[in-house]
């Protein structure tokens, strides 16, 4: 294997190990903080005791999420230096503003909140949180402002043999980067409400700490149930904006090889890219990629043949991700639906609990393919009509990142190992596990329940 | 010409604050199988960095990212050059980071063990190879004209690199071990106390010594020869140096700390002063060198970057010091959290 092809294996597993993490700190640091705020102001014990507990969930997440973050940044230098010096006058910056503007204040403020029960008043320990969350998210527009330029470079030249800035509004104001953070971050809360949701139904299952993981529950279920909608109507409108500005990725994520007006979309499809065509298409729903791509049933829409062959993405892997991001999003919807319904009569609903139980993985499931289907669709590209993946690779020895990539696969694999089973662990513990509620300044102690 | 110079200063000065500000967090982790005799000692030893070393961090980050936005040219040959000593630094930072959040997760004493071990390989490590590759820096690195590499990771440790390499750990160790002494008490600050003292005069003795090299290694002193004035940093470094010795012998350990402190940003200017314009010279050709001048972004870039760092490194600095201040004083029980 060479250089670029170990180099793009490790940012690929690099990148969705991280993104294991990052959604639930996105989502999780929010509905955190409305817990510690209901707390600040009624003072109802409950809810202090889920901020604790929850909240040790979050940081165990967060631990792996940050660390795994480090690498990200430096590996554009390591692996991708040709990527780097090309476009770095612009990529570079807004990952220096992440830092400095975002990243800077959450990573402070997080030792803050940890550390400081004791030190601060129940509002102001509340309003260090809302400041976590937000830096934290503010972290994210920032990244997927950065990856949105990638996706569709604007405000810049071609000059002095790289892309260099002309105008950073334009930068800032990517439509193709608000419209995903339209869709990445509400579907970061889902995750994290399909998280609390199925813990909560774990122990409801078992008929243990009932108040407690009910009103969890019930938080989890307004927040997952605007979110669940809001990702599909964000998503559809990326997806338009996507069908004009990377007309490629479209043809690819329905593989549609002929321009078609009316272009139908398959319940079954198996593409073949070599002969460009598909194996089977069964269930064509005439008109409605049509209307996926343009809102409109009869407009006509690109198919892959219109594309030289090296400027198309991998086909099967765009399809497949693109659908099961799909599936996921209508599985989510629907049990959000039902759950809304059934809001009151959980407890009588157990195979919904046992659903909902079961379901906590899938956002991991769909985030994942949600960056598949972006990334992958990209392809060729590293910017998107601007410069190639493969000249974007630094000059390096494949035995080295090689090596890189072998202890990556093995220290993360233990990471997420020891990750995940911790909270595992605490998460079955439930809320006595986590210990005393700790006294806040100006609260008597009380004696500790251990 | 002069946005590109401040820049290459301000690069310096994200780089020397990030070496003040975790090099503590790295000294206490190389410190940590060595003065952490019982659990306590361990506990109480993690956790006077508890609260701070996760900011700390963000410092290698802006470091990092103001690399890549300012100077594109440098950060590509930079990070892509040093690879292996780079992801061993990596591997290392990720290891402490989550050891601190693990390691009293689980009651049992091998797995604090386990946790314990990548705290201190994930402290000592970094503080090595961050002198190790610094020294290179300023010695020359084989880069070719298109700054492709031309050597291995062992390359990097020759003499020059390895003694600056020593140099790191032995500031991060004298830094920790002073934030230590500062900020526990009892037995564990006596010892603190004395791992300092003993340290320090190791590190001026290889601080000696590193002076020297670079003289015969390096071309670190024309900058100071074309301009004496600028010996008043080194003059400053060194009295800082001393600074922490007297401040020990006083037991004030916090001015001790802060002599500590102004060693390492002195420290980190004495070669960021003498690289000037130089940021990752070639020591196989003056010509191929990256400079301030032929590696930085546009004017535009450079501008935009500089609003933003001047408005948000004081409001980083003003919140950090806050945290810090939030957290003063001595360790007491009810804060090991960790």
């Amino acid at each position: 294997m060479d250089t670029l092809l170990l180099s793009r294996l490790q940012f690929t597993a690099t990148t969705i190990f991280h993104f294991f993490f990052v959604p639930l700190t996105l989502g999780l640091s929010v509905l955190v903080a409305v817990m510690e705020t209901r707390y600040a102001r009624t003072g109802d014990e409950t809810y202090l005791k889920m901020t604790r507990f929850w909240g040790k969930l979050f940081l165990i997440n967060f631990a792996v999420g940050v660390v795994t973050g480090i690498t990200l940044e430096f590996q554009f230098g390591t692996n991708w230096s040709g990527y780097s010096a090309y476009v770095g006058d612009i990529f570079g910056s807004l990952l220096a503003i992440e830092a400095t503007a975002a990243f800077f204040l959450e990573s402070t403020l997080i030792g803050v909140w940890v550390f400081g029960w004791k030190k601060l008043s129940r509002k102001a320990h509340a309003a260090v949180m809302w400041l976590v969350a937000g830096a934290s998210n503010l972290s994210a527009i920032w990244i997927l402002t950065a990856n949105g330029w990638m996706q569709h470079p604007v405000g810049y030249a071609l000059r002095n043999g790289r892309a260099e800035l002309t105008d950073f509004a334009a930068v800032v104001f990517n439509p193709f980067s608000l419209l995903q953070i339209l869709h990445v971050v509400p579907a970061a809360l889902l995750l994290a409400a399909f998280f609390i949701m199925g813990i909560s139904a774990y122990h409801l299952l078992r008929k243990q700490h009932l108040d407690f993981f009910t009103r969890s529950f019930r938080l989890g279920l307004t927040v997952g149930a605007v979110t669940a909608i809001w990702v599909i109507i964000g998503g559809d409108m990326h997806a338009k904006h996507v069908t004009q500005v990377q007309p490629a990725k479209l043809a690819a994520m329905e593989s549609l090889w002929d321009t078609t007006a009316r272009a139908p979309v398959y319940l079954f499809a198996a593409p073949d890219e070599r002969n460009e065509r598909n194996r089977v298409e069964i269930g064509a729903v005439p008109g409605v990629l049509s209307f996926l791509g343009h809102g409109d049933f009869n407009a006509e829409v690109k198919g892959l043949k219109a594309f030289p062959k090296d400027e198309r993405p991998p086909v099967l892997l765009t399809f497949l991700s693109f659908r099961v991001m799909v599936g996921l999003g209508t599985y989510f919807a629907v049990m959000m639906i039902i759950g809304v319904f059934i809001r009151k009569r959980l407890q009588e609903n157990p195979w919904y609990l046992r659903l909902m139980m079961y379901s906590i993985p899938l956002p991991f499931l769909a985030h994942t393919a949600g960056w598949v289907l972006a990334e992958v669709g990209r392809q060729p590209w590293i910017v998107y009509g601007l410069m190639r993946t493969a000249d974007a690779v630094s000059p390096i020895a494949a035995s080295q990142v090689a090596v890189s990539l072998a202890a990556f696969i093995l220290v993360y694999g233990l990471l997420g190992g020891v990750g995940y089973y911790l909270i595992g662990k605490y998460a079955r513990l439930g809320p006595d596990a986590v210990g005393s509620p700790a006294p806040v300044r100006g609260e008597r102690l009380r004696p500790a329940a251990v | 010409m002069v946005l590109e110079s401040i820049w290459f200063f301000l690069w310096g000065l994200l780089w020397a604050v990030y070496f003040m500000t975790d090099g503590f967090d790295l000294g206490i982790g190389s410190l940590l199988p060595f003065l952490g005799k019982t659990e306590e000692d361990k506990r109480a030893m993690v956790n006077t960095m508890g609260p701070l070393w996760d900011g700390n961090q963000v410092w290698l980050l802006s470091a990092g990212g103001v690399t890549f936005a300012a100077f594109p040219r440098v950060y590509a040959v930079m990070f892509s050059s040093l690879y292996s000593a780079l992801m061993l630094i990596l591997f290392a930072l990720i290891l402490r980071g989550v050891a601190f959040e693990f390691r009293t997760k689980v009651e049992s004493p091998g797995w604090r063990k386990l946790w314990d071990a990548c705290i201190f390989i994930g402290s000592f490590t970094p503080a090595l190879l961050f002198g190790v590759a610094f020294a290179n820096i300023f010695q020359g690195i084989p880069i070719d004209q298109k700054g492709v590499y031309q050597g291995t990771l062992f390359t990097l440790l020759n003499p020059y690199g390895l003694i600056g390499g020593v140099l790191f750990v032995l500031l991060f160790v004298v830094h920790g071990a002073l934030w230590l002494a500062a900020k526990t008490q009892g037995d564990l600050q006596a010892r603190a106390a004395a791992t300092a003292a003993g340290i320090w005069a190791g590190e001026v003795l290889v601080a000696v010594v590193f002076l020297a090299a670079s003289y015969f290694t390096t071309g670190l002193y024309a900058n100071y020869l074309a301009h004496p004035l600028l010996f008043a940093v080194v003059l400053i470094t060194v009295a800082a140096l001393f600074g922490i010795r007297v401040f020990l012998a006083r037991k004030a350990y916090f001015k001790a700390w802060f002599a500590s402190a102004l060693t390492i940003v002195g420290a980190t200017f004495y070669g960021v002063i003498g690289l000037f314009p130089n940021m990752f010279p070639s020591s196989l050709n003056p010509a191929w060198n990256l400079t301030a001048h032929n590696a930085s972004s546009t004017q535009l870039t450079l501008t935009i970057m500089l609003v933003v760092v001047l408005i948000f490194v004081p409001v980083v600095l003003a919140y950090q010091a806050w945290a810090y201040n939030l957290f003063k004083g001595r360790l007491t029980a009810e804060d090991l959290v960790y």
